[in-house]
């Protein structure tokens, strides 16, 4: 008999087993990502080939057991039972057999083919552990193979041993011999089985494991049942079962989940009798060793903080000076498409060189960020396989736990921006291993308040404007009030909407600490910039065209279009005016008007991107080469003739750059955005915002950035191409009364509020339910304009300035969150009493 | 934190010093709690270690059989030990 060619494969293990790594090992590049069907929960799937065929392989979540306790048990359950997988690969860390083995002993008794894989075998060696591998396979009756998945060794003894085992299973019918034997137990498993036997639904199913997981009352399998046999049939079943369960409860006074444990532990012993030699505990391991120091009481924080920072620092700031080399190959990528596009008119551009330009540049602010995710995420994944990150969840859980969070929100957060510079995608994406639901769903809310890359640039804007003499000051509540207002909502949220949510403990392992391997770092930090620029890129573009659509319909009325086509006639009559007389005429105007404007347009803005002599030369050489005739008049070193058309080009460019800008302003006033923000105006006006401010706002939603970029064109003035947005922003709304205290109420609504398209649609992928999206959406709003408005309106009553009203709020907040932090302290301290007291109590 | 009421003779993972060995007797946990706590090692006859406290005292870090665990002091509460209590 040949073995069928495509054997499907399962990677089953507990966490910190090694399973991801030696799960890459055996598939190499070929693997893919997606999510289990309804769940959030990752399903890796790759595949290789031997010499005989292909073999897919799926990489199961990290499960400690397979009771139906958690979603990650219970996909990985599902999954073996639904799918059966020809061979199940159960790695287990070889440095802690005695837990590991009650999981092989639970994918047994699924009567699943399996191989074990001894990963880590260095690590138990290290630790003076020798294991009798033959002795181990004959008892299990199964194979067993020692790997060392990160470097790399054992590849091919696993590939060949799941190769022979799948062949084997392919001839051997009958299932293995049961490996636990459950002592008292076992004649009401036998009775209950033969039950099962009766039901030809039931025919695919291990019998003997459904029987023992009826017995444990799991309630999973209680509703696998139900399905196959019907409501009808499984009821005096479950009567019997019922009542046999406390039959065994009654006559050996224990649980039956705590007997089956007991026989388990007791079979884990039994294989491990003489196979497994020299496991000395009390020794001391570099772990522990380095954990003395990482984790003093009075060090850890130190270490912590060190550690967050140093990932700040390489990873933002050096990771931003990185992008000012990446940059001009995207300003060049840029020209590239503007040039293939139709080219510019005089007054209208066609709509697709705009709303090409746009999505240009809407993919290029994001792509800019690209090599600070690619450091970030290197440094998250650092942490990550060092085992460090698991100690910073153990430092923290503390006062995490105290406002509803959990001790593993902190990579969500750091990766959400705590500082200034990350980004709400990834973050909220992370909260993935948080097994706490109504912590992670806490975490999934308040990760947007961070303050991610694209926050920043509105802020220094603002700063710039308002707060020259008090930037630094404003810059620390700015980067600080993020984790108050994040504790306090979560805390808020905790308490109210999520009340009902189920919670689990914080119990988790502290995995021993690992030097991180080149490859799994690169991977890893590779793999989630590629998930952020496919999530986030796709959003981003579809809003940016919806966007673009919002800010140009209707478009102006037919009057103003008249006034500004009128305008232009009357600059381009002057042009022709000035030029009367002059040699150039015939090479600037008629037919050759508009590429001269646009070739005059592009130069400047070359000369002005050009840094250096050099490269200003080369800028020179470009534009002669292409195009001789244009050039003298673009410059002002030619002849008389040459300097008086250049005077006259500059005036009609001027007046046409005018034109424009005041044409994009009125077409924006007339936009549907701009009639929604004008018909928000009552209720912003408390904060503060008038309907400019309200468009740029709307716009930021699509995309962050887009809000610096709205407010640039919102605010722009015509003939004064020097003046930074800063300094016509300042004009202009201090010109409307505007003052720092309205930067403040911008401020705090931007910090509140609600987080981009692209992080809404990863809260929709995280909790699963539209409901939560759109919660998502309106609650910061609410929050944020709450917010605002209470600061804006009563520091305008009261007089007081803009650092007068920031310093007010961030230290109201600061004073909030610490009663709110004593006051659950004591709460908590009561219930511990509580629950000590029923601990106590005789049973 | 002010220190625990001894009630009776029963202690749990919570009264016990740093450095301190006990073994553990019985849960008084329920459910998934429960559940995790005896996947992740702890089961009833299995010696642990109190290794450390985190910096605010909580959570508590276990040492057992060459693992490392950490639980909520709420979780330790529940967690019933006896026997040796000799700090190494």
């Amino acid at each position: 008999m040949t073995p069928r060619d495509g054997v499907l494969v399962a990677l089953a293990g507990q966490q910190n087993a090694g399973k991801s790594t030696l799960f890459n090992l055996l598939t190499g590049a070929r693997q893919h990502v997606a999510n289990y069907p309804g769940v959030t929960v990752d399903k890796k799937h790759g595949q290789y080939g031997d010499n005989v065929g292909t073999v897919y392989t799926v990489d199961l979540p990290g499960t400690y057991s397979l009771t139906a306790f958690s979603l990650e048990e219970r996909v990985a359950r599902e999954f073996l039972l639904g799918d059966r997988p020809d061979v199940t690969v159960n790695v287990i860390d070889a440095s802690n057999l005695r837990r590991s083995l009650h999981l092989t002993l639970q994918i047994l008794e699924l009567e699943l083919p399996s191989v074990l894989a001894l990963n880590m075998m260095d690590v138990a060696e290290g630790r003076g552990i020798q294991i009798d591998q033959a002795r181990l396979a004959a008892r299990l009756q199964m194979p067993v193979v020692p790997t060392v998945g990160r470097k790399g060794q054992g590849r091919e003894a696993l590939r060949q041993s799941i190769r022979a085992e799948s062949a084997r299973q392919a001839v051997r019918r009958a299932p293995p011999a049961p490996p636990v034997d459950y002592g008292a137990l076992e004649p009401m498993i036998e009775q209950v089985r033969q039950r099962l036997a009766d039901f030809d639904s039931l025919a695919d199913l291990p019998r003997r494991w459904l029987a023992l997981k009826l017995l444990e009352g799991d309630t999973q399998a209680v509703t696998l049942l139900v399905e196959r046999v019907g409501e009808e049939s499984a009821r005096p079943l479950r009567e019997e079962i019922d009542a046999l369960i406390a039959e065994f409860e009654q006559g050996q006074g224990i649980d039956v989940g705590d007997h089956v444990v007991g026989c388990r532990d007791r079979a884990v012993e039994r294989l491990l009798d003489g196979v497994i030699t020299g496991a000395a505990g009390n020794r001391t391991t570099l772990t522990e060793r380095i954990d003395r120091i990482l984790l003093d009481r009075w060090l850890a924080p130190g270490f912590l903080l060190l550690s967050v920072f140093a990932i700040y620092q390489v990873s933002i700031v050096w990771g931003y000076e990185l992008t000012n080399y990446t940059w001009p190959f995207l300003a060049k990528g840029r020209e590239l498409i503007a040039g293939a596009l139709p080219g510019a008119h005089f007054l209208v551009d066609p709509y697709v060189r705009s709303l090409g330009l746009w999505l240009v540049d809407s993919a290029n602010t994001l792509l800019n960020y690209v090599p600070i995710f690619i450091i970030l995420f290197a440094c998250i994944a650092i942490v990550e396989d060092s085992g460090y990150m698991a100690r910073i969840a153990f430092i923290l859980d503390k006062i995490l736990h105290r406002f509803g969070l959990h001790g593993q929100s902190t990579l969500p957060l750091i990766l959400g921006g705590v500082f200034a510079g990350g980004c709400a995608v990834p973050g909220v994406m992370a909260t993935k291993g948080i097994p706490d639901n109504r912590a992670r769903m806490a975490t999934i809310f308040t990760v947007p308040f961070m303050n991610c890359l694209a926050k920043v640039p509105l802020y220094t804007l603002l700063l710039g404007i308002f707060f020259v003499e008090h930037k630094s000051l404003m810059m620390f509540y700015i980067s600080t009030m993020t984790i108050i207002f994040a504790l306090l909502v979560a805390k808020l949220l905790t308490k109210t909407v999520l009340s009902g949510h189920e919670t689990s403990p914080f119990v988790m392992e502290l995995p021993h600490y690992h030097l991180p391997t080149f490859n799994g770092v690169a991977r890893r930090s590779l793999e989630r910039t590629w998930q952020y620029i496919k999530k986030v890129g796709t959003v981003v573009l579809a809003v940016a065209v919806v966007v673009f659509v919002l800010l140009h319909l209707p478009g102006l009325p037919a009057e103003r279009k008249a006034y500004f086509a009128q305008e232009a006639e009357a600059a381009i009559e002057r042009f022709e005016q000035a030029m009367a007389g002059n040699p150039y005429r015939e090479i600037a105007t008629g037919a050759n008007l508009v590429p001269l404007i646009n070739y005059y347009s592009d130069y400047k803005r070359a000369k002005l991107n050009a840094t250096g002599a050099a490269a200003s030369q080369r800028v020179t050489e470009r534009f002669q080469a292409r195009n001789a005739d244009f050039y003298p008049l673009v410059t002002r070193g030619g002849d008389r003739d040459a300097r008086q058309a250049n005077r006259a080009l500059r005036n009609l460019a001027r007046d046409r750059q005018g034109l424009r800008q005041q044409m994009r302003e009125e077409r924006i006033a007339y936009s549907i955005l701009g009639a929604i923000g004008r018909g928000l105006e009552p209720i912003t006006q408390f904060a503060g915002f008038d309907w400019k401010i309200n468009v740029a706002l709307l716009a930021s939603f699509a995309a962050r950035e887009s809000s610096v970029a709205t407010l640039g064109v919102l605010f722009q003035q015509g003939d004064d191409e020097n003046q930074t947005l800063e300094e016509r922003m300042g004009q202009a709304t201090r010109a409307g009364g505007a003052t720092a205290l309205l930067a403040v109420s911008v401020i705090l609504f931007f910090a509140l509020y609600p987080p981009c398209l692209a992080t809404t649609m990863m809260v929709k992928v995280q909790t699963g339910s539209y409901k939560w999206m759109v919660f998502s959406i309106i609650f910061p709003t609410i929050l944020g304009l709450a917010v605002a408005s209470a600061v804006y309106s009563i520091g305008a009553a009261v007089g007081a300035s803009g650092i007068e009203a920031m310093s007010a709020v961030y230290w109201s907040a600061f004073a909030l969150l610490l009663i709110v932090g004593l006051l659950s302290d004591r709460k908590a301290s009561r219930q511990l009493r509580q629950r000590f007291a029923a601990a106590s109590l005789p049973t | 934190m002010p220190k625990m009421p001894l009630c009776g003779d029963v202690r749990t993972l919570n009264d016990i010093g740093t450095g301190a060995q006990v073994r553990i007797r019985r849960h008084h946990s329920n459910g998934a709690v429960r559940q995790r706590l005896l996947d992740l090692g702890l089961m009833p006859n299995v010696l642990v270690t109190l290794v450390r406290s985190a910096p605010l005292n909580d959570p508590i870090q276990l040492r057992l059989d060459g693992s490392s665990i950490t639980l909520r002091r709420r979780e330790a509460v529940t967690i019933e030990v006896s026997g040796e209590d000799m700090p190494r």
